[in-house]
């Protein structure tokens, strides 16, 4: 069929709000623009592994121990789904990893931040995986069928993930006044990340547009970030903590909070490279990496002869 | 006999607390990511297993104290942890083989244990069987990869059992606090263990075309609390943040 005709069928598929199959034709720039998403995320999880996991020795209890260990299981996970969803449109997990350790590839940036004390991990779960699950729940009806999917099934976990981020600064907000001031501290340290997470504004995201054309988006950044402003604060409230935001009001006209704008300029630095963090957690994983080529090939030599043997390699 | 309940069971939940910890250090740092997603999931696993222990140690000894009390607040003395559970991860080869040595044991006494006429027990071992049958599966099916993997893997995996050989005998370690349990029927006698987990490991070992180390003087010790340096540095690390703020809720 010609490509003129085969956009057509793709175009009515998107306008009905069928999705797209691995196997339907899509545009090019569709499927570059999908795997450069999705990798990204994939990325994010495995990367998000390394804040959380500085905690999981230190946890100060055996029940947040298991918790922790549990979300970072999960991370884990997602990340293994999302690899897989990007594979359908044609690129392998190892060159997407490459493309993690050459700098190509981004991660989300709020992972370049460093958790500097047990309050980080609930003010992660709250706030990041909070703000994460805004953009998750909208994706779950992406046009891309493999990546909704996949969402359907993270959104689950990563809601729970959320509710005990949220119960671990309950605790902590509701403690002792050291507890307290851990909590308002990590507040304050991760707030401006997480709204910033989100992405540039709709003014300054030149992919965001096409995006939500071919509603691989079906909101802008901006009304994330609002949507979760929106939600957050009251439960800043309940807690008795305060955002650090001097700007921060309720706008009856809106129905919604007008909040103060994020430092820009410090989003950009991290997204380049100069983030707190940026060093030691593609470091790590490039260590992880190369320390297990070793493993990988042993693993591979020994399937290659169980095959010749006749058996499946496990 | 609840004087050696208490201490028998601290013994098991020392052992499965320290290696948990040992295999979570590992978290975002595996060699593949299917294996760092294992190797979380069975860390978690043994802390499961220890929380169910400690919780029940707790109220065996009747001065109320919780699992939090006895993982956070004793000492390196005070541990009685098997001395394989605290050895370094070293590389991916130490920490299999480690994971293989211990799950080899494990299978046939926690199997044992089930039988145990503590219900109670009974009941942890009973599921901490289950689990103990997939790390079993995993760590003898990494110890083919990597025996019968490459040169190089071979060598890792030969130099690490010659390295951690030597604290096997501390899997069983037995006192005269054993006794009388055993007499009771709510801990398994370790001969049989001992001689089912040797014949087991020697299979393995030639599968995976490894040299048994000879005349290995076997490190001991661990019901005396007598530890290698490796566990002040585990519990420093572990129970800082319990310790630094005394009494709160977490």
């Amino acid at each position: 069929m010609e490509t003129i005709k085969l956009q057509e069928i793709f175009d009515a598929k998107i306008e009905k709000g069928d999705t797209i199959e691995p196997k339907d034709w899509m545009p090019e720039n569709y499927r570059k623009t999908l795997i450069r998403q999705i990798s990204q995320h994939a990325h994010s999880e495995i990367v998000g592994m390394l804040p959380e996991g500085n905690w999981i020795t230190r946890a100060p209890s055996l029940r947040r121990k298991m918790v922790l260990l549990a979300k970072v299981q999960d991370e884990g996970g997602h990340g293994l789904y999302l690899y897989s969803a990007a594979e359908t449109m044609g690129i392998s997990r190892d060159e997407m990893i490459d493309q993690l350790h050459s700098g190509k590839a981004k991660y989300s940036s709020i992972f370049n931040y460093p958790t500097l004390s047990w309050a980080d991990i609930g003010a992660i779960g709250w706030l990041v995986d909070g703000a994460a699950i805004m953009n998750q729940v909208m994706l779950q009806r992406t046009s891309y069928g493999p990546y909704a999917r996949a969402m359907v099934r993270i959104c689950k976990e990563e809601s729970f993930h959320q509710r005990q981020g949220y119960e671990i600064m309950t605790v902590l907000a509701k403690g002792t006044p050291e507890q307290k001031e851990l909590a308002q501290d990590a507040l304050n340290r991760f707030w401006w990340p997480s709204l910033m997470m989100l992405g540039p504004t709709d003014k300054e995201s030149p992919n965001t547009e096409q995006s939500v054309k071919w509603k691989i988006k079906r909101e802008t950044n901006d009304e994330v970030r609002q949507k979760f402003v929106d939600r957050t604060v009251p439960q800043a409230d309940i807690l008795g903590l305060k955002i650090p935001d001097k700007d921060l009001k309720w706008n009856e006209a809106k129905n919604g909070y007008d909040f103060g704008e994020a430092n820009w300029e410090e989003f950009f630095n991290v997204v380049k490279g100069n983030g707190p963090c940026n060093k030691e957690r593609l470091s790590a994983r490039v260590k992880a990496h190369e320390n297990g080529a070793w493993v990988r090939e042993a693993a591979a030599a020994y399937a290659a002869r169980e095959s010749k043997r006749g058996n499946n390699g496990n | 006999m609840e004087k050696q309940l208490f201490n028998y069971l601290l013994r098991l939940a020392d052992s499965s607390l320290i290696l948990g910890h040992r295999l979570s250090e590992w978290c975002g740092h595996g060699p593949v990511l299917e294996e760092d997603i294992a190797l979380t999931n069975i860390a978690l696993d043994f802390v499961g297993r220890t929380n169910s222990l400690y919780e029940y140690a707790g109220k065996v000894e009747g001065k109320g104290r919780t699992e939090d009390d006895l993982a956070y607040l004793r000492t390196e003395r005070e541990f009685f942890n098997n001395l394989l559970s605290e050895q370094p991860n070293g590389d991916y080869a130490q920490t299999i083989l480690r994971q293989y040595l211990t799950d080899a044991f494990e299978i046939h006494f926690y199997e044992a244990l089930t039988k145990s006429k503590d219900e109670t027990l009974a009941g942890i071992a009973a599921k901490s069987l289950k689990e103990i049958q997939y790390h079993l599966r995993h760590s003898s099916s990494w110890m083919l990869r990597l025996g019968d993997g490459t040169k190089e893997s071979n060598t890792r995996l030969q130099n690490s059992l010659n390295e951690i050989y030597r604290f096997t005998g501390s899997l069983f370690e037995t006192d005269e606090n054993d006794s009388v349990l055993i007499a009771g029927g709510i801990v398994p006698e370790l001969t049989g263990i001992q001689q089912q987990w040797q014949k087991d490991v020697d299979t393995m070992l030639e599968k995976a075309m490894l040299n048994k180390p000879e005349n290995v003087w076997m490190q001991k010790g661990c019901l005396q609390g007598k530890h290698t340096e490796n566990l002040g540095y585990i519990l420093a690390e572990m129970q800082s943040l319990h310790r630094a703020y005394p009494g709160v809720n977490w």
